[in-house]
């Protein structure tokens, strides 16, 4: 069995700092990470692996070399291959260049019988690459997976999140997963899997090694484009109290009187 | 930079463990109970920090000497009593084995070591020899199919918590230093007793005690290295366990800085942050300057133990030296920034500031390390 996962390699949003003046997110200094959801992805693959230990997981990612570094770490925990599909022609794409993109990698690394992704990345928020992939490879599409089991060896059985309970969904393979964080918790790297990792197969892929023409990806090819985003106004610094209860319950009386609140 | 990028994994890995396993509650409740629970040492086992830098081939992960100094150091901002549970197995515990025991014996006990099955104890202090190993008085006397062990070892870390430990003991009471071999003790043997856990200033969860040694009877098989050998195995494991203290010191020195830098920012008097004072901030100056060179003179040694420079030894012992004595300063400044609050159990300086005590005595004090490097430049 072969499960491919796709992971992105987002900035760590705890760590972003926001430039208010411009609205704008500073990226500069912040560390990289694999996106939290896909993490859950790779967790839900790596246990099917534990399970079944002929089965092969590989990353796929779409981005710069840089996240090289990402689909390490997916390896040192236990993944078995990767492919980043980085070119200068993927660059500025939304979601629907980026499906068609992953789609055409899906297709030229051979497919495969499962494929998880994240729910959404913590960078876009758009939670729709998934579904246009698999609408894209013709493949069922479960989303927001939080528990699975195999009923036989081409049938899944997933529970399917919603805001008040879940559904329970049959599922025929090959198909595609998004894993929200309730589906596992994901494992740590090793030591050893990291000093492994460096000796497993990452291959690198631009656009004519996919056969894809530049204006058919990227920029070129998407239909929608972001064209200001904004941060709220932060809502102002917090006062921390200090003193005893009798002296702190004063001055909170204090400032709500004299901002006529109380 | 000395790094590469499975270093920069290594360190996300310790530092993301770190930070989720060690958390306050659980930290406290060690402080509270002296007891270090087993289901976050499980944890370790699984990610392999037990066996971090032990040759793959004996059951390790295979990593360098700076991986184990990454992990030590991102062990040690959040605790150091983690710490110490880590470095036990990669240092002190296999080290002696590694060093000389024949491939039988690396065999037999490295790979249990390594997954965090067993523990070995390392024991060369005692009573009356700490600084001067030399003037040690437990002695082994060959029988016909054993060594008979009779002394007491001191200041035991983890002792009443393992499973064997190495001893060093006199087997020629006339040639000092060149009399004394190493042992591999089953601490399950008769004659073998503990004594009670010492009330330490830090480093609280987990038992420092005596190992008392009476007529303990030895397989011949358990003689560790040649015979009138031990002293030099056990110095040799020290420059690794030397270089493990100087990761500790930047780690906790690293975790002060943060505390103090987070403190002064929120603090308010006299109308200011205290950050805004220059009283303060030179302070902090001061702090960050000693850590950086800490951390480069560490990072040099752990490297020249990679590459086996003829100079690592005497780079541990000063990496060592610099490290801890740059550690107390530090975590006194921070408690010191802290002022009153500082004082208190509430804050995470004031276990650093008694955890690190230690760091200038421990596997060799700062005199000790400036005995090593001086002799190394006036020979």
């Amino acid at each position: 069995m072969r499960i491919i996962v796709c992971a992105k390699q987002v900035p760590d949003t705890n760590d972003v700092k926001i430039d208010h003046k411009h609205g704008t997110l500073i990226r500069d200094g912040v560390p990289s990470i694999l996106n939290p959801d896909d993490a859950n992805g790779l967790e839900a693959a790596l246990q099917i692996k534990d399970e079944h230990p002929d089965t092969k997981v590989t990353i796929l990612t779409m981005g710069p070399a840089q996240a090289g570094i990402m689909i390490r770490e997916c390896m040192a925990m236990g993944a078995d291959e990767g492919y980043i599909l980085s070119s200068r022609a993927f660059a500025g794409a939304d979601t629907r260049a980026t499906s068609k993109t992953l789609a055409v990698g899906v297709n030229h690394i051979g497919g495969a019988d499962l494929i998880f992704c994240g729910r959404q990345a913590i960078d876009g928020d758009t939670a729709q690459v998934g579904p246009q992939l698999a609408a894209r490879l013709g493949i069922p599409c479960v989303t927001y997976v939080q528990k699975i089991e195999f009923k036989d060896e081409k049938t899944l059985i997933v529970q399917r999140q919603l805001e008040d309970g879940y559904q329970v969904i049959e599922v025929k393979l090959p198909c595609l997963l998004t894993a929200v964080k309730e589906l596992n918790e994901p494992r740590y790297m090793t030591v050893k899997g990291i000093l492994d990792a460096y000796d497993k197969p990452l291959t690198i892929l631009d656009h004519n090694d996919v056969g894809m023409a530049p204006e058919d990806c990227g920029l070129a090819a998407s239909a929608t484009q972001v064209l200001t985003s904004f941060t709220p106004p932060p809502k102002g610094k917090g006062e921390m109290l200090s003193g005893t209860i009798n002296e702190m319950a004063a001055y909170v009386v204090k400032s709500l009187t004299e901002k006529h609140v109380i | 930079m000395i790094f590469d990028e499975k270093h920069e994994l290594i360190r996300k890995l310790c530092r993301d463990f770190a930070e989720k396993e060690f958390t306050k509650e659980i930290l406290d409740e060690v402080e509270e109970t002296g007891v270090f629970p087993q289901d976050i040492l499980d944890k370790m086992a699984k990610c392999g920090f037990f066996g971090t830098k032990i040759p793959v081939e004996y059951g390790g992960q295979g990593g360098d000497n700076l991986a184990y100094v990454i992990m030590l150091e991102e062990f040690c901002r959040v605790s150091p009593i983690a710490s110490v549970y880590a470095n036990a197995h990669n240092s002190l515990g296999s080290g002696p084995l590694l060093n000389s025991g024949t491939e039988e014996q690396k065999m037999k006990y490295i790979p249990d070591i390594a997954s965090g099955k067993k523990r070995m104890a390392f024991g060369l202090t005692e009573p009356g020899a700490g600084s001067d190993a030399a003037g040690s008085t437990t002695i082994a006397v060959e029988e016909e199919d054993c060594f008979v062990l009779n002394g007491r070892k001191s200041f035991i870390t983890m002792a009443p918590l393992s499973d064997y430990c190495i001893v060093f003991a006199k087997t020629d009471i006339t040639k000092g230093n060149r009399g004394i071999s190493a042992f591999i003790v089953d601490l399950t043997l008769p004659g073998v007793s503990f004594g009670k856990a010492e009330k330490k200033m830090g480093l609280i969860g987990c038992a420092t005690t005596d190992v008392i040694l009476e007529d303990v009877r030895v397989p011949k098989d358990c003689l560790l290295g040649e015979r009138n050998k031990g002293f030099i195995n056990a110095m040799k494991t020290l420059d690794g366990g030397r270089l493990g203290v100087a990761a500790q010191s930047i780690g906790v020195a690293q975790g002060c800085v943060d505390e103090a830098v987070k403190y002064a920012k929120e603090r308010k008097q006299f109308g200011r942050p205290i950050a805004k004072f220059q009283a303060i901030a030179f302070m902090l100056a001061d702090m960050q300057t000693k850590l950086s060179a800490a951390k480069e003179l560490t990072y040099a040694a752990a490297q020249k133990k990679d590459e086996n420079t003829k100079d690592a030894g005497v780079y541990c012992s000063m990496a060592k030296y610099f490290a801890s004595e740059s550690c107390n300063e530090i975590a006194g400044k921070a408690v010191q920034i802290h002022g009153g609050y500082g004082y208190t159990k509430d804050y995470k300086v004031e276990r650093f500031y008694r955890d690190c005590r230690t760091f200038t005595i421990y596997e060799g004090t700062s005199q000790v390390q400036q005995l090593v490097i001086s002799g190394n430049l006036l020979k």
